[in-house]
């Protein structure tokens, strides 16, 4: 690890007045940050600590909203009471995550800036070839070894995976993202790599994640995140569905649903066409699967990451029906 | 510190708590706390396995909750409350429930991975998280332990969590 300067921020102001600097790079919990820093990919001039700035961790959350501050640890909002009852797809998506050693030093606002897990991405000295890394070098995983690729909103500079759990989630329930000055959803504020691999976030140099925003929702207090893995804990998504179900009154017909995708595209990753095509619906198994399948429309797979395209519409039907099932 | 930005200098002296007592650093920006205990400190009962967060070897528990010290940078933790291995056994030597269970269940073979183990299990009961085998799988699952004992670890983390609730 290459050394830095190391400068601790008492307060926002400081954090973004630092943050502008040439080479400088915030530091919550350290767990993407000084992890990328070992593999040699980041190289920070300067780390500005914010763990210290006071008042940005609360988790404030009502029928309406949650108010999620950027400092809030990843195992304190998954343990939260109200985050559980009233958003159990957020909850859910933060406790499968990562173990519990690492959400309790991971923030929101880190967790949203995670990198993929691409091991070529990872690797410099024996992949230069990345075109996220160092733009127009090329793609080191095409041809390669692509198993945990993406299927889903890839380009040919980039085919990395988006790795979080928690965006899933947020991007469903159509949650925003405060930077100070200006506030976004969340699911805009994550960019495709179309042929600018390196952009991944709609952040400028000098802006902070404040809080995340989440709208209160029937949809989001029935809700729920399934996670299928190579392992059954501490591993990333193979593929994995958010989804939040709101029926009629009679019990089976769907009023509202969202779905949205993760590990299997190159951002958490919204299916409006399923959700389309299930609202005003019965809930049935078969219709269920049917409209899950709109899915993976138009998904590319390079060799061994074909098997995504298959597990993806079964996570989401998997999801809707447990859903279905807890009446 | 106010508003202005300024950058530090290429050693910093920091300050950190460990085990209660209070110890004076210059270390480099970028030391980890755990090039921190185990290097400077010579507290080397905090392991390193992988020094990249993936097998739980270097947990220590930093305001009384589990992390990882081969991703904490030592700097970070000024004026935080650090506890390691050393510091889990009563000053007159007795062992805390956990440490005591992990001998009666025999819970490792070559014991690399048990410091950080049993740390991570005196944070998991704590925090409610060993109701059950299941749970304790899976609020375990960022403790690898490459001989295999895990069945070992299970029994002597419920065992320790039936004590401390009864
Ligand atoms: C072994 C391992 C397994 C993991 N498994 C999973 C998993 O299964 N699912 C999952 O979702 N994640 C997983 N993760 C990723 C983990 O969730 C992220 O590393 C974590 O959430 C990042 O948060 P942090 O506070 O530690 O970020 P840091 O490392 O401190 O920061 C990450 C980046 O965000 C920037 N940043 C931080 N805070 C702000 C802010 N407020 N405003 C603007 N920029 C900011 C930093 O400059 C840095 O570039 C895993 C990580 C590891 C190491
Ligand atoms: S898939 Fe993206 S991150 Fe991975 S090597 Fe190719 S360009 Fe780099
Ligand atoms: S040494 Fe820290 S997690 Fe492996
Ligand atoms: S006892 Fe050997 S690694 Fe766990």
């Amino acid at each position: 690890m290459r050394d830095f300067s190391y400068l601790r921020a008492g307060n926002i102001e400081a954090a973004r007045n630092a943050a502008a600097l040439p080479g400088a790079m915030l530091l919550a919990g350290g767990t993407t940050l000084i992890d990328l820093a070992k593999c040699g990919v980041a190289e920070p001039a300067t780390v500005i600590d914010i763990s210290h700035i006071e008042g940005l961790n609360a988790i404030d959350v009502t029928a309406d909203r949650a108010v999620i501050g950027a400092l809030a640890k990843m195992s304190h909002v998954a343990d939260n009471t109200e985050v559980k009852s009233l958003f159990p797809a957020v909850s859910e998506a933060l406790w499968q995550a990562a173990s519990a050693q690492l959400r309790n030093m991971a923030t929101i606002g880190g967790n949203l800036m995670q990198r993929t897990r691409c091991p070529y991405f990872r690797d410099p000295q024996n992949f230069p070839a990345c075109n996220k890394r160092a733009p127009a070098s090329g793609c080191s995983a095409i041809g390669g070894v692509t198993r945990g690729h993406a299927v889903l909103g890839v380009s040919e500079a980039c085919i990395a995976t988006y790795p979080g759990d928690l965006a899933v989630a947020l991007v469903a329930f159509d949650a925003e993202v405060d930077l100070g000055e200006r506030k976004l959803k969340v699911e805009d504020f994550f960019l495709a790599p179309g042929a600018t691999a390196e952009r991944e976030h709609d952040i400028r140099p000098g802006e902070v994640i404040m809080t995340i925003e989440i709208p209160g929702s029937a949809a989001a207090r029935r809700s729920t995140y399934v996670k299928v893995r190579d392992r059954q804990s501490y591993e990333f998504a193979a593929a994995s569905a958010a989804v939040g179900l709101e029926l009629e009154s009679d019990g089976r017909t769907i009023r509202d649903i969202r779905v949205a995708l993760g590990g299997v595209a190159t951002k958490p990753w919204r299916v409006r066409a399923v959700e389309d095509a299930l609202k005003g619906k019965a809930l049935d198994e078969d219709t269920v699967r049917k409209a899950s399948a709109l899915a993976v429309e138009g998904a590319v797979d390079h060799g061994a990451n074909h098997y995504k395209i298959a597990l993806a519409p079964r996570v989401i039907a998997r999801a809707i029906l447990k859903l279905g099932e807890t009446a | 510190m106010n508003d202005q930005v300024t950058i530090s200098p290429t050693t910093l002296s920091i300050h950190l708590t460990i085990n209660g007592r209070n110890h004076a650093l210059d270390i480099e920006p970028r030391v980890t706390l755990l090039d921190a205990l185990r290097e400077r400190l010579h507290l080397t009962g905090t392991k390193k396995g992988c020094d990249q967060g993936q097998c739980g070897a270097c947990t220590v528990h930093v305001d009384g909750e589990r992390v990882l010290a081969c991703l904490t940078l030592a700097a970070q933790v000024e004026g935080r409350e650090i506890t390691t291995i050393e510091g889990l056994a009563d000053a007159d030597g007795t062992l805390n429930a956990v440490q005591a269970a992990f001998l009666e269940q025999d819970a490792f073979q070559c014991g690399y991975c048990t410091p950080g183990q049993i740390m991570s299990a005196v944070a998991c009961i704590r925090e409610g998280h060993a109701g059950s085998d299941e749970e304790i799988r899976e609020y375990m699952a960022g403790n690898l332990c490459r001989c295999g004992a895990y069945p070992n670890i299970v029994a002597a983390v419920r065992q320790a969590a039936q004590e401390l609730r009864s």
